[in-house]
């Protein structure tokens, strides 16, 4: 009998180290997939630029990898087309969304809020080929009428800005109407009390005191933006031209998302180099968010 | 006293302005979502008939149906769960109830944070290049699945920590003191606590999966055939899931209304998910105050 109970305690603490070992490891595991992404996509992104020179890989101005004669693997246009459309949703976006999100934590109350709270999860829910389906059928055509855009091509920039732009609001209203609502009560009533109304409460005071989290929003707003691709593949054209309001373009998301179907060889590796080139700049994007997370945290 | 006045009188236009374009946003942003909800209803809803949802696309009847996709998306969705929720679920265990060094968890969560911040081409294609490649599973559901895996596995971690957070330390050291063991004490008395967290956890992860297109078309394929459950399961069965079935019909195929069928059942799919994640959110809520 005892040695059945001493045989159950030492079953017991086996067990328990064994779960621990077992939770450890799932612990660690998104290190592991942090890691492993990195790895693979340095591994296989790296052969191309070598062979295609680093400098003609991020320089170059013309993409044309296909080309069976002469292949040519500049990505500058795709590169510059991705800030600039990211720039351009940030432009139009933030403002719509910081605003919406003064509404949602100031100026509403009950079930308003509730029914505005419940509009940005839902457009934060809709999946990104919804919007590029949208996109394609009503912006696409409402910019080349607009705009009358010479050669018919709908499918540009503009409209890519402009579907980017609302896909980005989700993501800056909720984080931005967090950092609003945790702004002291104290520096709002002393500003009232001091005879500001409460508009100009909100942009003298509230609004700069959450700084740092309206610049997370904006940080989150970017990396939605840079990371988009279906949506985008749909509405901007995809041709590498150098970005221009008017042209179609090839954002870095789109150039891999549309040639892995079909590229090999060198193609294939140069599409590997691109997507190193998207998750560097992830990669500063996240380092960046933290940051003003963590800044907006300590105060 | 004049001078006083035209301040104010500027004063009053500006609080004016500000205010009109803060109101003038909030109605673009309405507006904007009752355009969405209304286009894609009156183009899909007609579309969305008995036959497109229970059969299979037959270019003999020049007929659509959504059928596969739809049980693609089933398999995706059971089969990323199975795989993730343990996963998730251990990681925040290991970060509320395990983890003492303080860089640990600090390192942990940034690793979760920059995975969530990565854009899901780059799943896609580092899942193609590992699951569908170095793992010889071939462009499958099952690489598909796994590549979701590694989308979703933030947002369980992040739900359930967040549940675990709200266990109080007394019920741990509770039962620590009757002398129970610690995985005994996490199972009997952290993981009953926490299973709202979790479930919220598995909602938000069915929505990221049904809305996931980039990361699925590399590694889950392009095909529209039906399997059963255990076929599924195989390696080298591709199929597409709704979202990438939608691509191909609005892109490759050039078919806008039956792509547009298929947004409206995204679309209802979205909002039951949002429902549901409401409710489980203020169950949530009631726990704690309790």
């Amino acid at each position: 009998m005892k040695k059945i109970k001493y045989f159950l305690r030492k079953a017991g603490a086996f067990v328990d180290k064994l779960m621990s070992v077992i939770f450890t490891a799932c612990g660690f595991i998104a290190i592991a997939f942090v890691l492993v992404i990195s790895i693979y996509l340095i591994v296989s992104g790296i052969p191309a630029i070598s062979e295609i020179g680093l400098f003609d890989f991020l320089f170059g101005t013309e993409w044309d990898p296909a080309n069976k004669t002469n292949p040519l693997y500049g990505i500058l246009p795709i590169i510059l087309t991705s800030i600039l459309g990211t720039l351009g949703a940030i432009v139009i976006g933030v403002p719509i969304g910081l605003m919406c999100s003064v509404f949602l934590s100031k100026k509403s109350k009950g079930i308003v809020s509730g029914i505005m709270g419940s509009a940005v999860d839902l457009l934060a829910g809709i999946p990104s080929v919804v919007y590029g389906l949208v996109g394609m059928i009503y912006v696409v055509p409402f910019v080349r009428e607009t705009f009358d855009v010479p050669g018919n091509h709908g499918a540009n920039l503009l409209s890519a800005i402009i579907v980017l732009s609302v896909m980005i609001l989700p993501s800056v209203i909720s984080m931005s109407t967090t950092s609003i609502k945790a702004v002291p009560k104290e520096y709002e009533e002393a500003s009232l009390a001091l005879g500001a109304n409460p508009t100009e409460t909100i942009f003298k005071v509230t609004i700069p005191a959450a700084k740092s989290g309206i610049l997370a929003a904006i940080v989150l707003g970017t990396g939605r933006a840079i990371g988009e691709a279906m949506a985008v593949m749909m509405v901007a054209g995809n041709v590498a031209n150098m970005p221009n309001l008017f042209d179609s373009v090839m954002f870095l998301t789109t150039t891999v998302a549309s040639g892995m179907g079909y590229s090999s060889g060198l193609y294939r590796q140069a599409l590997f180099s691109v997507a190193l080139v998207l998750f560097i700049f992830i990669m500063i994007i996240n380092f960046l968010l933290n940051l003003f997370k963590r800044k907006g945290k300590n105060k | 006293m004049n001078n006083l006045s035209t301040i104010s009188t500027n004063r009053k236009i500006k609080t004016f302005l500000l205010n009109f374009f803060i109101y003038l946003c909030v109605v673009f942003l309405i507006a904007l979502l009752l355009f969405l909800i209304g286009t894609i209803f009156l183009r899909g809803l007609p579309g969305v008939t008995w036959e497109f949802l229970t059969t299979e696309q037959s270019f003999l009847k020049g007929t659509e149906g959504i059928l596969p996709n739809i049980l693609n998306t089933v398999y995706i969705i059971l089969m990323t769960l199975i795989i993730v929720l343990p996963l998730g679920a251990g990681a925040a265990i290991y970060l509320t109830e395990y983890a003492k060094s303080k860089k640990a968890v600090g390192i942990i969560e940034y690793a979760v944070e920059t995975l969530a911040g990565i854009p899901s081409i780059i799943y896609g294609l580092v899942g193609m290049l590992v699951f569908c490649e170095a793992f010889k599973l071939g462009t499958s559901l099952i690489a598909g699945a796994l590549t979701l895996v590694i989308v979703t596995l933030p947002v369980v971690i992040r739900t359930t920590c967040e549940s675990l957070k709200t266990v109080p330390q007394s019920y741990r050291e509770g039962s620590l003191a009757l002398g129970s063991g610690k995985w005994h004490m996490i199972r009997t008395v952290v993981l009953p606590s926490a299973v709202d967290g979790i479930v919220t956890g598995c909602i938000l992860s069915i929505g990221r999966i049904v809305g996931e297109s980039a990361a699925l078309l590399f590694t889950a394929g392009m095909a529209n055939k039906i399997f059963g459950i255990i076929e599924a399961v195989k390696p080298g069965k591709a199929g597409a899931t709704l979202t990438v079935s939608m691509y191909m019909y609005a892109k490759e195929r050039g078919k806008p209304d039956v792509a547009f069928a298929i947004a409206a059942i995204l679309l209802i799919i979205t909002l039951i998910i949002n429902i549901a994640a409401y409710i489980a959110a203020k169950l949530l809520k009631k726990e704690t105050q309790r």
